[in-house]
Formats: C-alpha cells, structure tokens, sequence
C-alpha cells in the first residue's frame, strides 16, 4: 500500500497454519497508522485469524508482525492486548451484569469502573442508561455486541480489531455503530481493521480495503477499488460469484 | 467366614448375570471378568498384607504405598490426556497428599506406625484422593471445552491465563469436592460406612469403629479439599504457552 502514513501493523512473509491446512500465507502488507482498514473476502479467507495475531491470541508460525514498529514479540502479551484492542464477532460475555462485562477489562488490572463513566459508554454505542444493571442473558444479540464494542473500548486501545461486528445488528444499529467507530478514529486517531461481510459498508466506512481469499491478501488499496478492482478474483467475489 | 461360606455368597453374582441376559443387558461377560479380577486381587493383596504385616519391615510399607501411587496416577491420568505432564501432576498430587495425612496421623501418634494401619489408610486416602482427581479432571476438561470463547475473551482484553481460566478452575474444584462433602452429610443415617461395618463386623466395640470412622472422614475431607486445588494448580499453566495464548486442543 503505497502512501505518505506511517504503518501501525505491519505483516513481514506472515505464514499461520493449523496441522496442514495454511490459514495464512505469506502475508506481507501494513496497516496504516490513524486508518480505518476493511478486511473483506470470503469465509475462511483467514481474516479472523489475521486479526487473533494482531492481538496477540495467535503467534506466526514464521514471519514478523510489528505493531507500531516493535516487534510483536517483544511486547508484554498483556500490554500488547490493552494496546490492540478486539471485538469478537460471538461477542462472548461473562455472566452477569451489563456492568460487570463492562468493568472487566478494568476489573482484570484491579481497578474499578465508575457507573457513570460506564453509562457515557452505553450512551457511546446507542444503549440507553437503564441497560446498565441488567442482566446480560436478557440481551439480544445486537445489544450484546454493543456492549461488546464499549468493553473493548475501556482499554482505550491505539490499534481496534472488529470482527463482523454489526453483522447481528439492524440497519439503525449498523449506522449507529458506523458513526461511533469513525468518530473514536477521528477523535483518537485509533487505528482501525474491520473484518465486515458488508460490501456496502466496506466501502463507505473504509479508508482502505484489503481483499482476502484462500489465505492471500489479494488486493489492497483505497476503499474505492472495490467500484473497480484490478484482481479478476475480486471482481467475481464482488459479483457474489465466489462465496 | 470359611471359604465355603463365600462361596455359597457366589449366589449374589449369578443374580445379576441370569438378569444381564434375560434383559439383555450385556453385561454378563463385564460381569464375570470384574468377580473373577476382585477375587484374584483381593485374594493376592490379602497374602501380600499378611506378609508384610508379619515382617514389619519400612521396606516393604514404602513399596505397597508406591505400588498404590502408581496404579492411582495411571488410573486417574486418563482423564487428564489433553493437559500436558498430567501423569507427574496427579503422581506429585498423591504423593503430597499421602506424606501431608500421614505426617499428621503418624507425627501426633493419632494412628501407630505400624503397617496394619499405615497401608489400610494410605489405601483409603490414595484411592480418594485419585477419584477426586478423576472426578476433577473430568469436569475440568469440559468446562475448558464449553467455555473457551470466555477464556479467551479475558486473554483478549488484556488477563492473564490464571484470570482467564479462574472461573472454570473453581467450578470444577467445587464440583469435585461437593460428592465427598454431600455423602457426609447423611453418612450414619443413610448407610454405615465400610470400613466401620467391617470392624464391628469383626467383633470390634461400636464406639471405637465410630472412633476411627470420623477419623477417616477428616482425612477424606483434606484428601478432597487438597487433591482438587493442587491439580487444578498444578494443571492450568499447561493450558497456555508463554505467550499467554490458549493452546488448540487436538
């Protein structure tokens, strides 16, 4: 991706295999700092697994992952998951209340979170105060991965993975969720990778696109080039012809 | 009770075969390979036992408390395959667990440090302890399997291996010592416990069975408390990579 901004994710010949099948191969491609990135591609192209190694959850089996210019290596695991933040597309919870799925990042370093900075987040991702106490089994599921993407956000992470994360959310919610995330990119600079099924909202929320099929990045650039991709591959995943 | 006597109490083992095959249950080969095996080793544990009584030798004590080690951790470690070095982490847990009752009974003179009750107990305590241990091992694993999203939820947000799999490491903790906690509860009015209808059974005075019943009781409740805390422990590290990342189960 050829351009004036510095990387915040740089992949270096990234391979990632589980037994013998290749989830990823030869990655070589950045992230770029203060960007939001939309991954697309067909299911099992291996973009949830690009986003685990980001965070942290996976290592490579060879090749280098900076993030901001360090290896990703030599990062405390824990200070690098607190700087790289995700939210996963289960949206898996802990038992309880809103609040204590709310509090646990904070929680897990023996802090405390304050219920009305807890409330300005639920405000944050279009959930009303009152939501705050209630038990987390009574949610919906687009309500669950609203208070997913606000947990994610305690940590205030410089670098924000989003897997599918409005993929159970009706369009008022997506928009929502839409303006929430360009907002937090624009007030913080936050690095953004965005793993969406939504061909319209890559396009729309994006900054760039990378296209992923089989394990390869296939094509990257600017979010326009999913009105006219080169990769002949990408135009017939476009199309709906490849799932 | 001559050996005639017991073998008229064969009649208790017919019972359940002719049922087997009437309701064609298919236990009747099961059901003759385990009389048959509890009689071999019952029989071959009774000479034994009477031998190494009649030579109150250290020796052969250490050796018979081995031999229950072994056979415990071989037992128990089937639980566990998925967990890396589970045959040294129950083997150390059983160990720990014998030396600890035993340094207590033996070390305050509760018990004489003979082999009549050395072995009897070690027994009890060892056999306890690796069903505690399977029964914790069991439920370990599946709480590891059904709840691996939230495990490595926490891991995501920033916890460390011991936050992320607490939660599942004390349900299986409380889980496995709930069977022991809960039998005692209602033990003397439900059924009288083994080891106390054999000694009354045996001639012995009530008061004095009760006596070393209750004492047995306490040990179990260590045994319980002890092996499911240490194993679990002892286990979880093996789970995560120094990387802190949830090792894939094959």
């Amino acid at each position: 991706m050829t351009t004036d901004y510095k990387p915040a994710v740089n992949f270096n010949h990234v391979n990632y295999s589980i037994e013998d099948a290749h989830i990823l191969k030869n990655i070589s491609e950045s992230f770029l700092e203060g960007k939001i990135t939309t991954l697309v591609g067909p299911s099992g192209a291996g973009k949830t697994t690009l986003l685990k190694l980001c965070n942290g959850l996976l290592s490579p089996d060879s090749g280098e992952i900076f993030i901001k210019g360090k290896n990703i290596s030599s990062y405390d695991p824990v200070e690098l998951r607190r700087l790289v933040g995700i939210a996963l597309q289960s949206a898996p919870m802990i038992n309880g209340s809103v609040l204590k799925n709310l509090a646990l990042p904070l929680v897990l370093q023996g802090k405390q979170l304050a219920e009305d900075e807890a409330r300005n987040l639920l405000h944050d991702v279009g959930l009303e105060a009152e939501f705050l106490h209630r038990p987390i089994k009574d949610l919906s599921g687009g309500q669950r991965q609203k208070v997913s993407i606000a947990r994610t956000l305690v940590n205030h992470p410089q670098v924000l993975l989003l897997d599918e994360i409005t993929s159970s959310l009706d369009r008022v919610s997506q928009q929502e969720i839409e303006e929430l995330i360009g907002k937090i990119n624009r007030k913080h600079g936050t690095t953004i990778i965005w793993i969406t099924h939504n061909l319209q909202q890559a396009r729309t929320v994006g900054h760039y696109t990378w296209v992923m099929m089989n394990g390869e990045v296939i094509e990257t650039g600017k979010s326009e080039l999913l009105h006219s991709p080169v990769n002949e591959k990408v135009r017939l995943f476009l199309k709906g012809e490849v799932e | 009770m001559s050996y005639l006597h017991l073998s008229i109490a064969l009649i208790f083992v017919i019972l359940p075969i002719v049922l087997s095959k009437t309701l064609n249950l298919g236990l009747e080969k099961d059901t003759i390979i385990a009389v048959i095996r509890s009689i071999v080793q019952l029989l071959a544990v009774g000479y034994i036992l009477k031998f190494v009584f009649d030579s109150e030798n250290m020796i052969y004590i250490l050796l018979m408390v081995t031999i229950m080690i072994f056979a415990a951790t071989q037992n128990a470690r089937k639980k566990g395959i998925a967990i890396n070095g589970i045959t040294w982490k129950v083997a150390v847990t059983l160990v720990v667990i014998e030396v600890l009752t035993q340094s207590i009974l033996l070390g305050f003179n509760i018990t004489p440090r003979t082999a009549q009750y050395i072995i009897p107990i070690s027994g009890m305590v060892i056999g306890n302890s690796m069903v505690l241990a399977i029964l914790f091992l069991n439920r370990f694993t599946a709480e590891i399997e059904a709840h691996q999203d939230e495990t490595e939820l926490i891991l995501s947000l920033g916890g460390t291996p011991k936050q992320a799999i607490h939660t599942q490491l004390i349900t299986s903790i409380k889980a496995s010592m709930i069977p022991t906690i809960e039998s005692q509860k209602t033990i003397g009015l439900v059924q009288l416990p083994g080891m106390m209808s054999g000694q009354i059974i045996a001639g012995a005075n009530p008061i004095q069975a009760v006596q070393f019943q209750l004492l047995i009781l306490f040990l179990l409740i260590t045994t319980a408390s002890v092996t499911s805390a240490m194993l679990g422990y002892l286990s979880y590290p093996s789970l995560f990579n120094q990387r802190m990342q949830l090792l894939r189960r094959k």
